[in-house]
């Protein structure tokens, strides 16, 4: 890392030894709580992709297998009558079989156990379906037809998600504020050890902002030094969580793998948080400076 | 400022007065002005106010009261921002020098250019060629701890002279070093008075001031005044003597 010439030694306080160490810790954080917002982000975004363009029709057993065939016949009418949808198809008696055995274990079709009939519909990508009004013909049209459309479903888990996000805002939060509070703390101390020093330079004619880039330009090059070092084991955390995730793949588990995009989010957080820290030193400085000389 | 700026004052106290903290007045109704191009010796006993009378013209405080004017400027109404810009037309040399004790001798030296953003370049050379008149080229990275008194006080003057001020202020300037370098030093400031700076020297040592003939400023008890050499003084003009104000310069 570079080291700015500078004419103050603050390379010799005791803070300035401290706080590419706070940085590092800080930072380490600050890559799980933003991997994980990118995560998960990412999971709720596919979900909703995959099951937005879907509705599920249920329609109740019948008397008999005759009037379960017209109810199945009435609805698909309904459907294919509706412009949003795409496609509408019955799912086999067998599949839906198949579906209930693990609860219900294999079924004797000869029991004639009475069945649920489902349709899956794919909706016209950008159609906007009214769910109520189309639940309200079905419902008409067949009776005990009742449509999924999975949103409330859907909702809970984007509330969650949306839950998730906020906590790792304020997480990302208080971590900036640690570090801003920490760079504040860590210049006034400056100033008020080299007082001194800044006295002079100031009767040979610098302006603040020249003692201010001192200040600013160690608080960027100790913060850039901090979150190399935590940037590093943060990275590996996140590695050591991809590959247990992926001896899990196959499970219920939705895919938890970092993308690109996210890798690149994560390399310039450090870099954020070193301008941060200058930023915050050159404004305690020209701050504390106009009040103080 | 009202009045119109008579042409080449460089310093205006117009009854001045300074007290520290609560303590007495160090400085007492104070009046003169400095020509441009003026050269002048400050002498007094120990505890007169001459530190005090060159910290307010270096800008390193506000007087109690009265009126301080450099280079036509109203030091109490002029700006913060602006005041970076007066202090680089002032050279000073500080009665402690005032090194940075983790610069390097050339560092030190270079911190005028550099503050005033010149050329890294042109900062090495003007800084190499003064630290070589003064016979510190065998210093140049050596920090002012392992430099003898002497040696310190030679780089405070460089890096006072090395921005070519316009008022160059030098608060016992030589009382360090031997008689040789003394007068060595007191030829540079001749020199940089010469090419137009004005200059004050703040010094006890009375047969160096008397050896260079230029009329001396005598602070005593806070009080200022001029004292005459054994030649009197010209008229009118002349080599800038220091001029009487409408608050007349009080004599004992
Ligand atoms: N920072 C200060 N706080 C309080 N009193 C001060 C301060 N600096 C100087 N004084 C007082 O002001 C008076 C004048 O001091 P000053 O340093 O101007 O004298 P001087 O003429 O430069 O003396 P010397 O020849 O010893 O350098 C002294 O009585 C001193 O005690
Ligand atoms: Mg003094």
């Amino acid at each position: 890392m570079f080291a700015p010439r500078s004419d103050l030694p603050l390379d010799r306080d005791p803070l300035g030894r401290f706080l590419p160490w706070l940085i590092a810790f800080m930072v380490y954080l600050a890559v799980l709580a933003l991997a994980g917002v990118l995560v998960i982000n990412g999971t709720a975004g596919r979900w909703e992709r995959g099951l937005g363009g879907t509705v599920t029709v249920q329609i109740a057993p019948a008397d008999s297998a005759e009037a379960a065939g017209v109810r199945l016949r009435a609805a698909l009418d309904v459907l294919r009558a509706t412009p949003e949808v795409a496609h509408a198809e019955p799912i086999p008696e067998s599949r839906i079989a198949a579906l209930l055995e693990p609860w219900l274990g294999e079924i004797d079709a000869a029991l004639d156990l009475p069945l649920p009939r489902l349709i899956d519909v794919r909706l016209k990508p950008g159609g906007d379906l009214d769910a109520e009004d189309l639940a309200m013909r079905l419902a008409a049209a067949v009776p005990g037809a009742a449509l999924d459309d999975h949103r409330v479903w859907l909702d809970r888990l984007l509330r969650l998600v949306h839950t998730v996000e906020v906590l790792a805002g304020v997480i990302l939060a208080l971590i900036g504020l640690v570090i801003a509070g920490t760079v504040v703390y860590a210049t006034r101390s400056g100033l008020a050890v080299h007082l001194d020093a800044i006295e002079v330079l100031h009767l040979i004619g610098a302006q603040d902002s020249y003692v201010a880039r001192q200040f600013a330009d160690r608080a960027l090059a100790l913060s850039l030094r901090g979150g190399a070092i935590g940037l590093l084991p943060g990275v590996a955390t996140l590695i050591g969580i991809d590959q247990l995730a992926a001896r899990l793949q196959g499970g219920p588990l939705p895919d938890l793998a970092l993308a690109p995009a996210h890798w690149v989010i994560l390399a310039v957080l450090p870099i954020v948080v070193a301008v941060i820290a200058m930023l915050t030193a050159r404004v305690t400085v020209m701050r504390n400076l106009a009040s103080m000389f | 400022m009202g009045t119109a700026e008579r042409k080449g004052v460089v310093v205006r106290f117009q009854g001045v007065g300074l007290r520290y903290a609560a303590g007495p007045e160090v400085l007492d109704n104070v009046s003169f002005e400095l020509e441009d191009g003026a050269f002048h010796f400050l002498t007094g006993p120990s505890g007169a106010g001459k530190t005090t009378l060159l910290r307010l013209m270096y800008l390193a405080m506000k007087p109690t009261r009265g009126r301080i004017t450099l280079f036509g400027d109203d030091t109490a109404t002029v700006s913060r921002a602006r005041l970076p810009a007066l202090r680089r037309r002032i050279g000073v040399v500080f009665q402690d020098f005032r090194l940075l004790d983790h610069l390097s001798t050339f560092d030190n030296v270079a911190l005028p250019l550099r503050i005033a953003g010149r050329h890294e370049s042109e900062v090495r050379k003007h800084v190499v060629e003064l630290l070589r008149w003064v016979g510190l080229e065998n210093h140049l990275d050596a920090r002012p701890q392992a430099l003898s008194g002497g040696q310190q006080q030679l780089v405070a003057i460089a890096r006072a002279v090395v921005g070519r001020p316009k008022l160059l202020l030098g608060d016992e300037p030589t009382g360090n070093v031997d008689d040789h370098i003394a007068i060595r030093l007191m030829h540079l400031f001749q020199e940089m008075n010469r090419l137009g700076t004005t200059v004050v020297v703040a010094t006890h040592n009375r047969s160096l001031a008397g050896r260079i003939g230029h009329r001396r400023l005598r602070m005593e008890h806070g009080k200022l005044w001029m004292e005459h050499p054994k030649a009197p003084a010209p008229a009118k003009g002349g080599s800038g003597a220091p001029r009487p104000t409408e608050a007349p310069v009080v004599r004992l």
